[in-house]
């Protein structure tokens, strides 16, 4: 079983390897069968971890890294339902993109470095949620962000791109180094890096401690960094520069859900402490709020998504500072089958578009693209929250969990729901209803459907949105929670000694949440079509946006110029000092100190003209001449 | 005996050289010559592991009136600086034979020369003999970037010979005046050295004297103003063995002789001299962010990464004392991949400027996959040589003041910072004039890329062995200061 087990992990690599290396000779066809096969077959293997788990978490070592005296880092993998449900996730919808990707990328030159790098990613994924340690997820945590960053500037030839990868990487680099000083925290504190050791022994400790305070809150510069929470966020919508089948496995469904699956990992400490669930609380309510916002008055198909997945990652965090973490892995992953899907559809939109982007320029694609319209609708629907699909499940869990805590959350939470049905049903209207504004570029009778290589994981996965919530349907409605069952061993702990205070909710009163939610989310799709609903070419004002029209609308559209804040306040005085400190401090400061002494050493010495005047080749000479000469005779007499 | 012979080897074919007429000849010789002592490296360390764990000690007296003997012997410290040396060498003389070298057999001499210096230094268990080989690597790395440096080389090195060479002559002092208060009868033996009986305002005076000396070899802010000009002019050979290998002659003088010798220093002034290369870290990062010479780039970041070793180094704690070790090898072995890199897109381009460079990566993407995987290893991404150092010193700075840690860690950002931006520029967008007819590696210039690649995941993924050997050392240096 370990060995299949640590084969999961390997194939991608192996995969990432034989790819790389043959990124010249290998031909398209065979490196289509490796890219996604060698997911498959992880996948394959992950279904046979799941069936036969015995529900006792079970940890190995694959070998030993870094050890020695009493500091020992190997590489271990842990084996419970919550790094299972990560890796049926990152396999499952991995493998499906691979598929997509196939179709999507075809005529690229770059055919085989995609596939490398994106096997590379979910090697390294992989890795993140099977250690068993920090040290060891703390290389799949690194990991993911040079992926990302190879594949968001995989267009290199484009300075913009790399732009967009660098700055991704280097907000992610900022949260690894908060991970890496919790991480020291943690061995000062508990003398391991192991989660079983630390968990056991952090039960023991009183809630609201300084260390176990500082750990979670350093952990969480992490997760905000590698999950694009304020601040370090802005890297995410930029990050949209890499092909579309990036978007959707990275900065959708795996990459970015890591920061939320180290919180749901590290349960225990977090519960531990108040202060770090209240902070994160507040970063994740305001995140959502923002970065939903932002969305409404995006333009560009795949900004909308950026930001809606910036907001719903908000919502996961939202559900984990109230301890809700079963809540949070449920929407972690519904949120994965249905962003990935609508990713997808948006790349099948711009790749029948030719590369447009900007929605303004679309409309009436519904009939054009029908599997890609119907397979979008569903999306849309699931991330709207519209029963039966997915997230409305998964919505009602975070929202039933935040309420029975605290009210005011949840007042926020239903208002960024209520927007992200919104801005949703305004992409659909203006990307899939009206009529085609594109002006030619490319002729309305030239945009065709996707072929079936793309189509069909777009079906898989709009099957994924539609039925996923079933797996975890409340008890209020009937249903049995078979993920909540799951998972409640790994969080058995957490929830016992979670500070935080639930109040019990009337099942009344529960009804009555969940039909207004319902309502006000019905509502704003019903505003977004009386607004968007039939678009023409000539309706300038609606289509050059809402934004136009009033401040807010103006700073939302233009991100409020987080960007040009921090280019202003950390980038250019960064580039200034580079500059200043070589030119004044090195150069005419400290240089001319040492040259000024060394003039002075020179004017009252003789050393340098007798240097200068020797002949330095017998110099040497006879240096080495006389010190062979030494060793030689003090050996032989 | 092994110790002996892989002095003597070289010294031995350093002179043989000099008379070699046929250059040809000569630069075939010395990378034989090379290789061979990378294999006699290697026997000693399967001795070492198999025969006796101990130290293949070599010692004969010398002037034992004076108490100084040729001691020279390898622990777990020596054979893996040893083995660091006799990698780098070959590599760095192979990497050379692209270029076109004028009086070869002088040259060549000299970097043999150089390593045997450098296993000196590295092995000697006597003090005087420390010094001794000391000083002797400064000659052959002082000509070679006289001889066959570029602008303004005179001054330049001659700037480096005085700086260095005052460093080291208070070093020699430091050690006479050890010498006259260990135990009776004196000697220069390192276990004589190391329990000489100082009262505290002497052990200050010595450590100011060794502290002093290494860091201006390291270098240490603000000891290394002389650096970046000297790796500049230099020609890339001697940039190699300058920042691979002396450099790391002073991080090795700090572990071995400066620690043991005068730690109640350190523990008084409660990290003070930590300061100045934690300084120098976030110094040297900024600056290195907006440098235009490639040279000069790889320069300044050498100052920040050999700040973080040094910073380990004097935390006094195993852990960061271990990564320190660790550090020093990965980034030798990181620096010469960095320079060969730099040196191939000389030899093609005529240019080191960043600003004129565009583009290569789509020309020669083996070189762009191979300069990209030596730049992880750089900025330490976990599954590279970077990490494993780069973790323990924080981890160990950590333990001895968490702010210390947080201020090394910036090296975290920085790194990616300026690396990344450099690589964009120089490797990324679309060709230009001076980039659009660049050609890709050949598999000759492969290879010594290769050999660093090979090592950069060795060293990442099993370090066990390279763990071993400074685990080794650095028990008993921490067993000393303890």
């Amino acid at each position: 079983m370990t060995i299949l087990i640590t084969l999961i992990p390997l194939l991608p690599l192996l995969g990432f390897i034989i790819l790389g290396l043959g990124y010249r000779s290998i031909p398209k066809h065979i490196a289509s069968i490796i890219g996604p096969g060698s997911i498959l077959i992880s996948f394959i293997l992950s279904v046979i971890v799941l069936l036969n788990f015995r529900f006792s978490p079970f940890a190995f070592r694959f070998f030993d890294w870094i050890s020695f005296g009493n500091l020992s880092i190997s590489f271990d993998f842990l084996i419970d339902p919550l790094s299972i449900l990560m890796m049926l996730i990152i396999t499952g919808v991995g493998f499906i993109i691979h598929v997509y990707s196939v179709g999507y990328m075809s005529h690229d030159e770059g055919f085989n470095r995609f596939f490398a790098y994106m096997n590379l990613f979910i090697f390294f994924m992989l890795i993140l949620v099977m250690a068993a340690n920090y040290a060891v997820m703390f290389i799949g945590w690194e990991g993911v962000g040079l992926c990302s960053y190879l594949l968001i500037g995989f267009w290199f030839k484009n300075q913009q791109f790399n732009n967009a990868a660098k700055k991704a990487f280097i907000m992610n680099r900022i949260g690894d180094l908060g991970f890496l000083l919790g991480m020291f925290l943690i061995y000062k504190t508990f003398r391991s890096f192991n989660y079983v050791t630390i968990f056991d022994l952090a039960k023991t400790m009183s809630p609201g401690s300084g260390a176990i305070t500082a750990i979670t809150l350093l952990l969480f510069v992490g997760a905000v960094g590698k999950s694009a929470q304020i601040p370090l966020y802005t890297w995410l919508p930029d990050a949209m520069a890499g092909p579309t089948p990036v978007s959707a496995l990275i900065h959708a469904a795996t990459m970015v859900t890591a920061g939320v699956y180290m919180v749901a990992r590290s349960g225990v400490l977090y519960v531990l402490a108040p202060e770090t669930m209240e902070i994160m609380g507040i970063t994740a309510m305001a995140t959502m709020l923002l970065a939903a916002a932002i969305a409404v008055f995006q333009n560009d198909i795949k900004k909308v998504l950026a930001y809606s997945t910036i907001s719903q990652l908000g919502y996961m965090f939202v559900a984990l500072s109230v301890g809700a973490f079963t809540a949070a892995m449920f929407h972690l992953m519904t949120h994965a089958f249905f962003k990935a899907l609508l990713f997808l559809g948006a790349g099948s939109v711009i790749h029948a578009l030719e590369g447009e982007q900007d929605i303004r320029k679309m409309g009436g694609l519904k009939n054009a693209m029908p599997k890609t319209f119907w397979t979008f609708l569903i999306g849309t629907l699931a991330i709207a929250g519209i029963p039966p699909l997915s997230g409305f499940f998964s919505k009602d869990e975070i929202l039933a969990n935040v309420f029975s805590s605290s009210q005011p959350m949840w007042i926020i939470a239903v208002a960024v729901t209520m927007l992200t049905a919104f801005y949703m049903f305004r992409l659909i209207f203006f990307t899939f209803f009206g009529s085609y504004r594109g002006n030619g570029h490319p002729q309305f009778s030239n945009i065709h459907e996707s072929p079936a290589m793309m189509t069909i994981p777009l079906m898989i996965l709009a099957f994924l949105a539609f039925a996923g919530g079933f797996l975890n349907i409340p008890e209020l409605m009937g249903g049995s929670r078979v993920l909540k069952e799951f998972l409640a061993p790994v969080f058995a702990d957490a929830v016992k000694l979670n500070q935080i205070p639930h109040m019990p909710v009337p099942e009344r009163r529960e009804w009555f949440n969940i039909a207004l939610v319902l309502f006000l989310v019905l509502l704003m799709a019903f505003r977004a079509f009386r607004k968007f609903g039939d678009l023409k070419p000539d309706d300038g004002n609606r289509i050059s946006g809402i934004g136009a029209r009033s401040i807010f609308g103006k700073l939302a559209e233009n991100k409020f110029y987080v960007d040009e804040l921090y280019d202003a306040v950390f980038v250019k005085p960064v580039l200034k000092v580079s500059g200043a400190l070589h030119e004044f401090i090195e150069v005419k400061f400290i240089d001319r100190i040492v040259n000024g002494t060394g003039t002075l050493v020179v004017r009252f010495s003789n050393i340098i003209r007798y240097l200068q005047a020797g002949h330095v080749g017998a110099y040497m000479f006879f240096m080495i001449i006389g010190i062979l000469l030494i060793l030689f005779f003090n050996i032989i007499l | 005996m092994l110790t002996l012979i892989l002095i003597l080897l070289p010294l031995l074919v350093a002179i043989g050289l000099f008379f070699i007429k046929n250059e040809r000849w000569a630069r075939n010789l010395a990378l034989a010559a090379a290789l061979i002592e990378s294999g006699i490296s290697i026997a000693a360390l399967y001795t070492y592991f198999n025969f006796c764990h101990c130290q293949l000690l070599f010692r004969f007296e010398w002037l034992a009136n004076y108490g100084i003997s040729l001691k020279f012997g390898m622990d777990g410290l020596s054979m893996l600086m040893t083995l660091l040396t006799n990698f780098l060498v070959p590599v760095v003389i192979y990497s050379s034979f692209t270029q076109k070298v004028e009086r070869a057999s002088s040259f060549y001499s000299l970097i043999i020369l150089m390593q045997a210096g450098l296993i000196g230094v590295f092995t000697a268990f006597d003090g005087m003999m420390f010094y001794i080989f000391w000083e002797l690597t400064l000659i052959p790395a002082y000509f070679i970037a006289a001889y066959w440096g570029g602008e303004n080389r005179i001054r330049i090195t001659l700037k480096f010979f005085a700086y260095t060479f005052s460093g080291s002559l208070l070093m020699l002092v430091a050690i006479i005046y050890l010498y006259f208060h260990t135990p009776l009868p004196h000697s220069f033996d390192h276990i004589w050295l190391y329990a000489s009986n100082l009262n505290p305002a002497e052990q200050v005076w010595v450590f100011l004297a060794f502290f002093l000396a290494f860091a201006i070899k390291i270098p240490i802010f603000p000891f290394h103003t002389w650096q970046p000009d000297t790796y500049v002019t230099a020609p890339y050979s001697g940039s190699m063995l300058l920042g691979g290998l002396m450099s790391k002659m002073g991080l090795f003088g700090m572990i071995r002789w400066m620690i043991p010798i005068t730690y109640p220093v350190l523990n008084r002034t409660d990290g003070f001299f930590i300061i100045f290369p934690l300084i120098g870290i976030v110094y040297a990062s900024l600056i290195a962010i907006r440098q235009d010479d490639l040279k000069r780039f790889v320069a300044y970041t050498s100052i920040a990464h050999l700040g973080l070793v040094a910073a380990g180094a004097m935390a006094l704690n195993a852990q960061a004392m271990q990564g320190a070790m660790i550090q020093m090898v990965s980034h030798g072995i990181n620096i010469v991949g960095l320079f060969i890199i730099i040196q191939y897109i000389e030899s093609r381009t005529k240019t080191t400027s960043i600003a004129e460079l565009q583009g290569i990566a789509l020309k020669a993407p083996r070189l762009a996959v191979l300069f990209m995987i030596i730049l992880l290893g750089s900025i330490a991404l976990p599954l590279t040589n970077g990490f494993v150092g780069e973790f323990l010193i924080l981890l160990g700075l950590f333990k001895y003041y968490w702010l210390y840690a947080a201020v090394a860690g910036l090296t975290v950002i920085f790194s990616v910072v300026y690396m990344l931006w450099m690589y964009q520029r120089v490797m990324l967008g679309n060709t230009n004039t001076v980039t659009e007819s660049f050609t890709d590696l050949s598999w000759k210039e492969m290879i010594p890329l290769i050999a660093i690649v090979i090592m950069i995941f060795w060293i990442g993924i099993a370090p066990g062995m390279f763990m071993h050997l400074a685990e080794n050392g650095v028990r008993q240096i921490i067993g000393v200061v303890r």
